[in-house]
């Protein structure tokens, strides 16, 4: 019960975090130089004179701000994010349309950095002072300060041109006609690269605070009691050491949610994976700021999500809130 | 503060972080001299590769010599880093402070919109603000500064917490001191220690972030920058490499020593290890 009422009040939060995220979207616009409607039509110069009619008209421009907000959120909540004025097509679907993709290679990298940062991070500890902590240390020390987009297009040269191994661009093969058992090869065969190089700076992150954390743990009371108690040293450090210092990993894990989303912008416009960041990048280009709006709504969204998630989580993984039930 | 020098030298990674990056700030400093002519001037024949004649890095398709752009680069990320460093401390020591001192519903609401800058997604949300304010300087500074102020506050809150009813706090209260200026005279100097480590960390994540604001093409247009080379070279990556792999160790480089500096500093001030190693 305790923990379907802690469910219910962080929805609540997450809501209100959600609307104060769409207010601020509101307010972006107005408080950019010029008329709200050429910055959403992009100003190229290239809007027509229909379509700003049509924008000023659904926006209220003439009323006073208060009812332009009020109308603007009220259109949020029918799932209205606006018109895209490149693709003539209504933003929610052109976004929801590339999320697929996103969330098949954020969730992944965030699997696959969560896995190996907390294997390498709890070797290192295991073996402080061994050259095997040295190696992954400094390897950790040298991705965390390496910038996504490089070590994408380093990983492209080195294993799509010189080696061949894997491809270089978007999630299939255009050419061949998968279907299936193939496709699903196909986009995993794809899938590989991105998804490496989205994780390995988390990766990063994981196993050094995975590594401090332990250490930090090992030298508790509790340790010393169970070693005291004859436990065997295994058993130790996954009952007792790894499990405390996963806590701090969890919690990280939440606030690197976004971080994760924003690094899609850089690793699919490097591989030409058709998600939503490559399509912040070509809205861009576009100066469709209308898609690159509702992409920050959207996004925002799935962060709280996440945070919503590993909150939860938190309270499995916790031994003190273990004890309360 | 002897005492700090002292644990922060026999730190030689901190120490060789210091060292490079003075040495980058250096050339930096003196990129006019080195390369007399504009990064963006051509200077040579296009796709040179490293070591050929007179360019160290090769030159790009426009015939710029790379070597050039990544010391007039050196100047934006170092510029961008800093200032962008500074605005976001003013914001998130003034907000922590606030909140930390005065505790309550101001403290209440000052932690909610923090929660609430730590929760949107950072990179998208400086990419809108760049975007809409179009891409200078200026607007690179204000996206960075505004997404990076929430972890300063909520560090200097604690400190602030902790400290606000210690007796030498007290003691200027009961004297009449006023309130804005016991927070910057008694009691900031005492947090200044976990913020000073925070900097040097948040210098390099604000040229991390520059460098991908200015690959995706959102740099300012007038000024040449290690993201921007990168951007231009990806569609190049091809024919030739060298193009976006110089620039990019100069990030990494820069951004690891800023680490090493940061977490040399760290271990300096924090006062278990300090113990620790005097035991």
């Amino acid at each position: 019960m305790d923990r379907l009422n802690f469910i219910a009040g962080r929805l609540v939060k997450g809501a209100l975090i959600v609307l104060a995220i769409a207010i601020m979207n509101f307010f972006i616009v107005r408080l950019a130089p010029g008329d709200p409607v050429s910055v959403l039509a992009g100003q190229s110069g290239a809007m027509d004179q229909d379509y700003m009619d049509e924008l000023r008209q659904r926006f209220g421009l003439d009323q006073p701000l208060i009812v332009q907000l009020w109308i603007y959120l009220q259109n949020l909540f029918q799932g209205d994010l606006g018109t895209s004025y490149r693709q003539g097509r209504a933003v929610l679907s052109v976004i929801l349309e590339r999320l697929p993709a996103t969330l098949l290679l954020t969730i992944s990298a965030a699997i696959i950095s969560v896995i190996l940062g907390v294997v390498a991070g709890s070797l290192a500890a295991r073996r402080r002072g061994t050259w095997w902590d040295t190696l992954i240390s400094s390897l950790a020390l040298l991705f965390y300060a390496t910038p996504l987009f490089w070590i994408g297009l380093m990983a492209i040269l080195l294993f799509s041109l010189v080696l061949g191994w894997f491809p270089a661009f978007g999630m299939v093969s255009p050419e061949k006609e998968y279907t299936g058992i193939m496709h699903i090869l196909d986009v995993l065969h794809h899938l590989v690269l991105p998804m490496t190089v989205l994780g390995l700076f988390y990766m990063a992150v994981y196993a050094r605070l995975t590594r401090a954390s332990m250490l930090e743990v090992s030298e508790m009371d509790f340790v010393r009691t169970a070693r005291a108690k004859g436990l065997p040293e295994g058993y130790i450090t996954r009952r007792h050491i790894l499990r405390n210092a996963l806590l701090p990993v969890i919690t990280f894990a939440g606030i690197q949610a976004g971080h994760l989303i924003g690094g899609t912008v850089l690793v699919e416009t490097v591989f030409g994976w058709p998600g939503v960041g490559r399509l912040a990048f070509d809205s861009l280009l576009q100066r469709d700021y209308s898609v690159l709006l509702g992409i920050f709504l959207i996004t925002s969204i799935m962060v709280v999500i996440a945070n919503i998630i590993t909150d939860v989580v938190y309270t499995f993984v916790d031994p003190r809130i273990e004890v309360k039930q | 503060m002897k005492d700090l020098i002292k644990a922060f030298s026999h730190n030689k990674a901190a120490l060789g972080g210091l060292l490079f990056l003075v040495v980058i700030a250096i050339a930096a400093v003196a990129a006019p001299l080195i390369y007399p002519h504009s990064p963006w001037q051509m200077v040579g024949a296009p796709f040179q590769p490293p070591l050929s004649g007179p360019h160290l890095f090769g030159t790009d398709m426009l015939g710029r010599d790379i070597a050039a752009g990544i010391l007039y680069g050196a100047r934006v990320s170092f510029l961008i880093g800093i200032v962008s460093t500074a605005v976001a401390l003013s914001i998130g020591i003034t907000v922590g402070a606030l909140a930390g001192y005065l505790g309550g519903l101001v403290d209440d609401a000052l932690m909610r919109v923090t929660e609430f800058f730590q929760t949107i997604p950072s990179l998208i949300f400086a990419i809108v603000i760049v975007a809409i304010m179009s891409p200078s300087i200026l607007s690179i500074v204000i996206a960075i500064a505004i997404v990076s102020w929430p972890p300063v506050a909520r560090l200097v809150r604690a400190e602030f917490m902790s400290l606000r009813h210690r007796e030498f706090v007290e003691a200027s209260r009961v004297l009449g001191v006023p309130g804005w200026r016991i927070m910057a005279f008694d009691i900031l100097p005492n947090a200044m220690a976990p913020v000073i480590v925070t900097a040097s960390l948040m210098v390099a994540t604000a040229i991390l972030m520059e460098s991908g604001l200015s690959f995706l093409g959102l740099g300012d247009p007038n000024l040449i920058s290690w993201g921007y080379q990168i951007g231009a070279a990806r569609t190049m990556i091809r024919t030739a490499w060298w193009m976006s792999f110089f620039p990019g160790v100069a990030i990494i480089i820069t951004v690891l020593c800023l680490n090493l500096v940061g977490e040399g500093l760290n271990d300096a001030l924090n006062p278990r290890i300090v113990r620790r190693r005097k035991a």
